[in-house]
């Protein structure tokens, strides 16, 4: 009886999924082509020395690393808790 | 903290801590895949260790069948030759990662059975689509598996002094019995093992590298700085054109999402959950390595000299080696080398497995025989597929001998991003997604991507030695995965499929409620249908 609601459910939940997924794919390429562009287009800024031996560049590269490492994270988090619960849900 | 001379110098020569370490590491290995071969019975304990791995494993797993020795050596030698430039392609290599958790890693679990082929196909024509698809793959795995090979002879041949072939004997043959007889739950745990072993080396090393400089990094650049200038440390000649940047950024990062025996691992864990638990953790692991090692390359440009690392190769490939008998001696060399020998066996038996289970599930079983094969001649073709690619990488290891092959690697990346990518993401996320626009896409990828490689800088000038070449840029992601994800999208708009939209309810549904239990195998409700043939059973829809 509740099958049209029950989909419509599971509709909203694949949809707010999707459009996590995007935003953080977003992030993503944010982050990456940003630094690749600085590296690009404003050497002298990434060869800045912020302190002797560490360059704005190094630092700015390391911070990707992380950021990449750190949305995979935010998104299992996301996954793992909160969509997994509604999921379970909507299962039943 | 003058370059240490290395006259003298253990490498190149068999050393009896790298021969122990190796033959201890192949021990335990072929210890692992005789456990392993008794616990291998079904197809799917074959290609995805049935289901059984743990979030964590596979994350570690992941790792060992990603951080090849390209990266280790290669990144390593990069970054003390020219400072900078060699953490653009770390991060490069790790940005793949997120986005193969966005949008990869779940719906390909809750999907697929054992290739990313069943996740295109799912609502499509099994034959055609499985055809493009396996020919994406062997060809990735293809390019792939040479790059290996040839960097394993001639590494093997540098750090032991081995000859080429019989290195490339030796790397074939060791990794067609993991392969062989142990299948997934053998090739998981050696690039298990692989990859602590690499992650604890690599540590060490830099360890041994920053105790010199009182355990503060910044104090290691400041010493390359005042060593080779202070370019060392600011972006030099690597990137000198923004576009073809932009392009291998593309290539690297959506090239991941669509690495067929990085796809394939993803099958490996009960659930979506433990996927993308296991992306996580892999991320991590791989991102801390790339930083590891770009501290192992400013180490070697300091503590090795610039020159004594190119006076041993050309491409830089022995710094890390070479800085790790500097810090701690022969004993400490032979440890490294033998960690470089086991990253290349990993790496090899997860693409000879990926490029087995397209040839003998795509193409065997649900070609040929229209998923219409039983379990034991399965099994028989799976095996058959492995040894006949694990001679195929020998022979080709050999034949491409002396070659450049650098650029192979790049290659693989172009063509899954082109090939595989935009038609699984496709398949995925786009309800009128067709079978006649899946194959254009995957075909338009995978040809494309060849033929701009074909025409680039790198094949006409650096390898044919040609003065111009007819496409400006070296890699042609920029071009290639637009192209087919318009084409895959055009076709799809032009020639529409009533059923493959109609059963997109179907994928929406799977893809988010899950598989349950991964023996259930989707293949057993996707009816397999030949062109033809009977109409497919509407079980489904009834």
């Amino acid at each position: 009886m509740s099958e049209p609601s029950r989909n419509d459910a599971l509709e909203a939940l694949a949809a707010s999924r999707w459009r996590v997924a995007a935003a953080l794919t977003v992030a993503t390429l944010v982050a990456y082509f940003g630094f690749i562009l600085l590296v690009a287009f404003n050497k002298p800024l990434m060869g800045q020395q912020l302190v002797p031996g560490l360059s704005v560049g190094i630092v700015l590269g390391a911070v990707v690393i992380v950021t990449a490492w750190a949305l995979t994270g935010i998104y299992m988090l996301w996954a793992n808790g909160k969509y997994d619960r509604a999921l379970s849900q909507l299962r039943r | 903290m003058n370059p240490s001379s290395t006259t003298g110098s253990q490498l190149g020569q068999p050393n009896t801590t790298a021969i122990f370490f190796f033959l201890l590491f192949v021990g335990v290995t072929l210890a692992i895949t005789y456990w392993a071969a008794r616990k291998t019975k079904t197809t799917s304990e074959f290609f995805a260790a049935g289901g059984g791995v743990s979030a964590l494993q596979n994350g570690f797993a992941l790792a060992g069948d990603y951080m090849s020795a390209a990266s280790f050596l290669g990144i390593a030698g990069l970054v003390a030759l020219s400072g900078f430039d060699g953490l653009i392609y770390s991060v490069g290599w790790l940005v793949g990662w997120p986005v193969v958790t966005f949008l990869i890693a779940e719906p390909l679990r809750n999907l697929g059975k054992y290739t990313f082929a069943d996740v295109v196909a799912y609502r499509l024509q099994q034959t055609p689509v499985r055809l493009s698809a396996a020919l994406g793959t062997l060809t990735v795995v293809s390019f792939y598996l040479i790059a290996q090979m040839v960097g394993a002879g001639n590494l093997i041949h540098l750090l032991f002094g081995l000859s080429y072939e019989v290195a490339v004997v030796i790397v074939g043959g060791v990794m067609i019995l993991y392969v062989l007889f142990g299948g997934m739950i053998a090739t998981t745990w050696v690039q298990i093992v692989k990859a602590v072993l690499l992650l604890a080396g690599a540590s060490a090393l830099a360890g041994a590298v920053l105790y010199r400089f009182g355990f503060s990094p910044v104090a290691l650049f400041d010493e390359a700085s005042r060593q080779y200038g202070a370019q060392v440390l600011a972006p030099g000649t690597l990137v000198s054109n923004p576009v073809e940047t932009v392009s291998l950024g593309l290539a690297l990062m959506f090239g991941t999402a669509g690495l067929p025996h990085i796809l394939m691992r993803f099958y490996t864990v009960p659930d979506a959950k433990a996927a993308r638990s296991s992306v996580f953790y892999a991320t991590g692991l791989i991102g801390y390595f790339y930083l590891v090692t770009f501290i192992l390359g400013f180490g070697a440009a300091v503590l090795v000299g610039r020159q004594a690392i190119t006076g041993m190769d050309k491409g830089g490939n022995m710094a890390a080696p070479m800085l790790a008998e500097v810090v701690g001696g022969t004993g400490f060399l032979g440890f490294i080398s033998a960690v470089a020998f086991a990253t290349i066996l990993a790496v090899v038996a997860g693409l000879t497995l990926s490029g087995a289970a397209a040839l003998s599930h795509d193409l065997w079983s649900s070609v040929v025989r229209k998923g219409q094969a039983p379990e034991h001649e399965q099994l028989k073709v799976a095996r058959l597929a492995s040894l006949f690619l694990g001679v195929l990488a020998v022979v080709l290891g050999v034949v491409f001998k002396g070659q450049n092959v650098a650029f192979m690697v790049g290659l693989a990346f172009a063509i899954a991003a082109s090939a595989n990518f935009p038609a699984l993401l496709l398949s995925m996320a786009w309800q009128r997604f067709t079978t006649n626009g899946a194959v254009a896409s995957m075909l338009t990828g995978s040809v494309s991507a060849v033929l701009l490689i074909f025409l680039s800088p790198t094949v006409q000038i650096d390898l044919l030695k040609n003065t111009t070449a007819l496409f400006p840029l070296k890699n042609p992601g920029i071009i290639t995965m637009p192209l087919a994800f318009f084409v895959g999208i055009a076709v799809s708009l032009l020639f529409p499929e009533k059923e493959s939209s109609e059963r997109f309810a179907e994928v929406k549904h799977r893809m988010h409620v899950g598989a349950g239990k991964p023996a259930v195998a989707p293949v057993a409700q996707v009816p397999s249908v030949s062109p033809g043939a009977a109409p497919r059973p509407t079980a489904t829809k009834a």
